[in-house]
């Protein structure tokens, strides 16, 4: 019971990690980003390939992984997402998908189709016995990594003057934009590094979630989850979106086998009947 | 109501083109099933605004209901096709209520999770939809009583452009009657339509049960021609692909789910052939240049195309 708890909680971790770059591009520009998963497919198949053909170790992957994928972040938004904000919704969806089918046939092509196996430096590979928890050493070290990094970036966001200009853009880009901030150069620092995250925790979630080319379009569905259920105004909410899915899922899995994704669907579509702009949305927000 | 003159050479080409080209009958098949298909998304999202990424959900719907009848006794396919449309039309209305509320983010992700969620019963309940390996078993009676399905899909094809003809028709009929014009101004404004009394929720109840209906009946089609019904039917990728149809075909006006069908299923096969296992990327990045490019240019193109051809036999007044 308690190891489900804990595999839910590196579960929950990852997809954090993962989403919560789409989150803040969903909350600044309104944008619908669907090939988020591309770019942690991205720094999945970085890491798969410095390791197995250049010889690197995992963890000096890990941060190669993440300044990669938010350099291709960067470009990407500079050269193409710049031309759809001011399009309709349905834009974003057609464009991201039809970036999501190209990386997938891509990766399919140059690296084929089967599920890429990342070999663990054996300092994190096995269990440990905790009170009585039998505990992944990996899952621990997901965790404390992940851990860190909320940390990290919420205190970017409560406490750095650009913290405060994201919130400010969030919140109302047209009031920012009056008061001075640059509120493009935020979003495309923002793309950046929400880009790399995807790209770090596709890295770390190699290992628990698999990669294979269809990686983006697996895990599209949960990144939406987190971010519509979670909200899109703070860290927080899509923190505790990711938590909760992570646990409902590896539960839902274990007790449910045959029902758990559709548990998880239901009380997606429940939850956004009940409150359409997130959980966990604080009053006024939008 | 007179149909125009460049109208009855659309559909004059697309009865002949079976026999012109008999050995690509399966493939003439898909597309008439793919276009009511996007038929049924245009009538949602060209005319109602409704964005859906989830419309595989009354597809799928349609094609068990379809595949269970023919394998529980009732073989007439005409019946079939009518009580599978009507199922998926009770599953659009109940899910109808879910849209109303939220903007686009929500409805994308309420409508693609419906569609999960069937999905996931379907995959659940094995027993009744065959799960993972397909509904198997499937026999199809003679369409009424009078022409066989045969190996070389002539009758599936007759069948399902004689099918797509007559709902095309009830489409064309709908989009131009008080109603359809009322669809038109809850998607352009839907708080003004309400203020001079047009019922919007009703109104966008009505159209989603209607476009659900249309969707059950392509996906009946499909099970009825293929005879086999798989958990594909219901797959996110149906989704996308009718989204992209759409697209391409340009939506908002009725012909632009059929011609974007034959554009994308022609485009898919020469690309199947070429690449077998790397279409996707294709089709993917003709998704990317249409969005770059401006897809509202592509449909505004579309409609001047559309508005000059129809102004052409004038001496009646516009509809």
């Amino acid at each position: 019971m308690l190891t489900i708890l804990f595999d839910g909680l590196a579960y929950g971790m990852i997809l954090f990690v993962l989403a919560c770059g789409l989150a803040v591009t969903l909350g600044l520009m309104n944008f619908i980003n669907l090939a988020h998963g591309a770019f942690a497919m991205a720094g999945g198949y970085i890491t798969v390939l410095l390791m197995g053909r250049l010889g690197v170790p995992f963890l000096w992957c890990l941060p190669i992984a993440f300044l990669a994928t938010a350099l291709a972040g960067a470009a990407l938004e500079r050269t193409l997402y710049v031309h759809l904000y001011s399009r309709p919704h349905l834009d974003h969806v057609l464009f991201t998908i039809g970036l999501v089918l190209m990386a997938v046939a891509a990766v399919d092509y140059f690296l084929g189709a089967q599920q890429q196996i990342i070999r663990l430096p054996a300092a994190l590979q096995g269990r440990i016995e905790v009170l009585g928890i039998s505990i992944g050493i990996y899952r621990l070290f997901v965790i404390a990594v992940c851990g860190a990094l909320v940390v990290v970036l919420q205190s970017i966001l409560a406490f750095t003057r650009f913290g405060s200009r994201l919130r400010a853009a969030v919140d109302d880009p047209r009031v920012a934009r009056g008061l001075g901030i640059d509120v493009n150069t935020v979003f495309a620092l923002t793309f950046a590094v929400g880009s790399g995250l995807a790209g770090l925790g596709g890295a770390l979630g190699a290992e628990i979630l698999g990669l294979d080319p269809t990686f983006p379009l697996k895990f599209m569905i949960y990144f939406l989850i987190v971010v519509t259920v979670g909200g899109t105004t703070s860290i927080t909410g899509p923190f505790l979106a990711s938590i909760l899915l992570g646990v409902a899922d590896v539960a839902g899995k274990y007790y449910l086998p045959k029902l758990g994704a559709f548990v998880i669907y239901a009380l997606m579509v429940g939850v956004l009947l009940w409150r359409p702009h997130g959980l966990f949305t604080h009053r006024g927000a939008r | 109501m007179t149909a125009r003159r460049w109208e009855w050479a659309f559909w004059i080409a697309a009865i002949a083109v079976p026999f012109l080209f008999p050995g690509k009958r399966l493939l003439i098949n898909e597309i008439a099933i793919l276009a009511l298909f996007a038929l049924s998304l245009d009538l949602l999202l060209g005319y109602a605004g409704i964005v859906s990424l989830g419309h595989a959900a009354f597809f799928g719907v349609g094609a068990y209901a379809a595949g269970l009848l023919a394998k529980h006794g009732l073989t007439e396919p005409v019946a079939g096709l009518l009580l599978a449309s009507g199922a998926a039309a009770v599953v659009g209305f109940l899910s109808s209520f879910l849209v109303l509320r939220g903007s686009d983010l929500t409805r994308l992700m309420v409508t693609m999770g419906v569609a999960l969620m069937l999905l996931e019963v379907a995959n659940r309940f094995d027993g009744v939809t065959g799960g993972a390996d397909g509904l198997q078993g499937v026999t199809m009676g003679p369409v009424l009583g009078l022409f066989r399905f045969d190996l070389f899909g002539r009758t599936a094809c007759a069948y399902s452009l004689a099918t797509l003809l007559v709902l095309f028709l009830i489409a064309r009929r709908i989009v131009r009657s008080p109603f359809g014009l009322s669809l038109r101004a809850v998607k352009g404004n839907r708080l003004r339509a309400a203020a001079v009394g047009v019922p919007a929720d009703a109104r966008l109840v009505a159209i989603y049960t209607i476009a659900a209906a249309y969707a059950g009946a392509a996906g009946a089609l499909l099970a009825q021609t293929t005879q086999f019904v798989s958990l594909d039917v219901l797959d996110f990728h149906r989704s996308a692909d009718v989204l992209l149809v759409l697209v391409l075909g340009g939506s908002g006006y009725l012909y632009g789910g059929l011609i974007g069908a034959a554009i994308f299923k022609l485009m898919q096969d020469w690309l199947a052939a070429l690449t077998p296992q790397y279409w996707q990327f294709w089709i993917g990045l003709v998704l990317v240049l249409v969005v770059l490019a401006g897809r509202e240019r592509l449909s505004a193109t579309a409609a001047r195309l559309w508005a000059r051809l129809a102004r052409r036999p004038a001496r009646e007044p516009p509809a």
